[in-house]
């Protein structure tokens, strides 16, 4: 234990670059989940094709199939990325999948007299978003959102397969290089529970803004719809 | 190295990819079983009394959920066998990917125990129906048949990310494709084969399971 305790520095580079993964991954995942949530809440059935398109290419594969492609095949084709940027491209692009749909259910679950309201009070269409729709929309994407960071946390781990020393390599290395296997890897699990607690708290902080903001009182009891929505795999229903 | 797509070369390691196929549909599979039984375990658990059985569930099934899969299979795959516990690596990509997955079935079968409405326990008080029948022909069939839809996500998900037992050389879909890629030097036809076979797959399940949240709405 001592061993693997006396190599924190490597840890702590390795945490350093789990974490700048996530909140990059996140920015542009956060960036795409909106604009294409939004895509596909359009009037114009074009631009809901382009939300389709999106959120069944990206999300129908899987995230190291991905960081594969754009690390092995596109070279190939003529474009280069560093590993550090495929891997926020394919971690982004793919949670950001996910957050589309999170965003586009939660759009649709805005009641809709709050948008004839919005249009008898003659708003144009930026403030009928701006001031109506999306902060009540924001609300209900938030739990959602906070289990998609979590998970593109623990995505984060596929970097390790394509050389980045993050900190599931730190463990890998330090268990070869002092044999403390049961030490390294119960270390790395600690580490990345203690980072997911951390962001959940910053989650936890941004929903109660968000109910006091709209007046509401946060619910606890899990429901069907907020664990379909955040699930993995799983679309949201409307 | 080639840009142009090589259709003779992409036929030749066809075979290899479905030998893959086999490994990544059995790991599947076997680890859903795992997350399926497993998940109603910890349910079960954390609705008991004990307080302390139920908390020690909920903070093991929480580490478990926040924690990544690659170091998790590291975990069963080298520490195990520190403990006198030798496995394979497929048995230990199997385990680990099953328990990840029972931490997220649990918390759909909770939640589709509280959807049950309180009238059904009620009902079930008023005729005195012993405990046992009260979860077996009352609550659970009800709960099961909600989240039926939602299980049926989850065993996509899983599809999804039994890539990662690579990192322990199970010899599945994505691994396969890597090794050709590597022998010929060839990535992009192995590799995108296998990202067209993802997407595939998962397309058609999710028509499958919006077709079985039609059939099982409740409201």
């Amino acid at each position: 234990m001592a061993d693997v305790l006396d190599s924190y520095q490597q840890w702590l580079d390795g945490a350093w670059v789990t974490i700048k993964l996530t909140l990059l991954g996140g920015a542009l995942a956060l960036g795409l989940a909106l604009i294409f949530g939004l895509a596909g809440t359009s009037r114009h059935s074009w631009v809901r094709v382009l939300n389709r398109v999106y959120v069944e290419f990206f999300r129908g594969n899987a995230t190291l199939v991905l960081l594969f492609w754009f690390f092995y095949a596109l070279p190939l084709l003529g474009l280069r990325f560093t590993t550090m940027f495929a891997a926020i491209l394919a971690l982004g692009l793919n949670v950001g999948a996910y957050g589309a749909e999170v965003v586009r259910g939660s759009i649709n679950a805005v009641p809709k007299a709050q948008y004839e309201a919005t249009v008898a009070l003659n708003f144009t269409p930026y403030q009928r978003m701006r001031r109506v729709i999306l902060p009540q929309g924001i609300a209900l994407m938030l739990p959602p959102f906070g289990n998609l960071i979590i998970e593109l946390m623990k995505g984060t781990a596929i970097v390790s397969l394509v050389g980045l020393v993050d900190l599931t390599r730190v463990s890998k290395n330090i268990q070869g290089s002092t044999g403390q296997t049961v030490a390294a890897f119960s270390m790395v699990l600690v580490l990345y529970f203690v980072i997911a607690q951390i962001l959940l708290l910053f989650v936890r902080y941004a929903e109660r803004r968000v109910d006091r903001m709209l007046g509401r009182r946060p619910s606890r009891e899990p429901s069907l719809g907020t664990i379909a929505a955040g699930a993995p795999g799983a679309g949201v229903g409307g | 190295m080639n840009v142009e797509w090589d259709w003779s070369y992409s036929w030749d390691i066809l075979p290899d990819l479905l030998d893959g196929l086999r490994y990544t549909v059995i790991a599947t599979l076997a680890g859903y079983v795992i997350a399926l039984v497993l998940g109603l375990v910890w349910t079960l658990l954390r609705r008991s009394p004990s307080r302390i059985l139920n908390q020690t569930v909920r903070w093991i099934t929480e580490f478990i959920r926040c924690t990544p899969l690659i170091p998790q299979l590291y975990f069963v795959f080298f520490v195990l066998p520190a403990w006198g516990l030798t496995i394979g690596s497929l048995t230990a990509g199997i385990i680990t990917l099953g328990v990840h997955y029972s931490t997220y079935t649990a918390e759909v079968y909770r939640a589709g125990i509280s959807d049950v409405p309180k009238g059904q326990w009620e009902a079930a008080t008023a005729l005195n129906l012993p405990r046992s029948r009260v979860w077996l022909d009352v609550v659970l069939p009800q709960a099961i048949r909600r989240v039926i839809p939602t299980l049926g996500n989850y065993l996509i998900a899983m599809f999804k990310d039994s890539p990662y037992l690579m990192a322990i050389n199970v010899a599945e879909l994505l691994f396969s494709a890597n090794k050709v890629g590597a022998k010929t030097l060839q990535f992009l036809e192995p590799i995108t084969m296998v990202g067209l076979l993802f997407i595939v797959v998962s397309v058609i399940s999710s028509i499958l399971v919006r077709r079985l949240e039609r059939r099982y709405a409740t409201n």
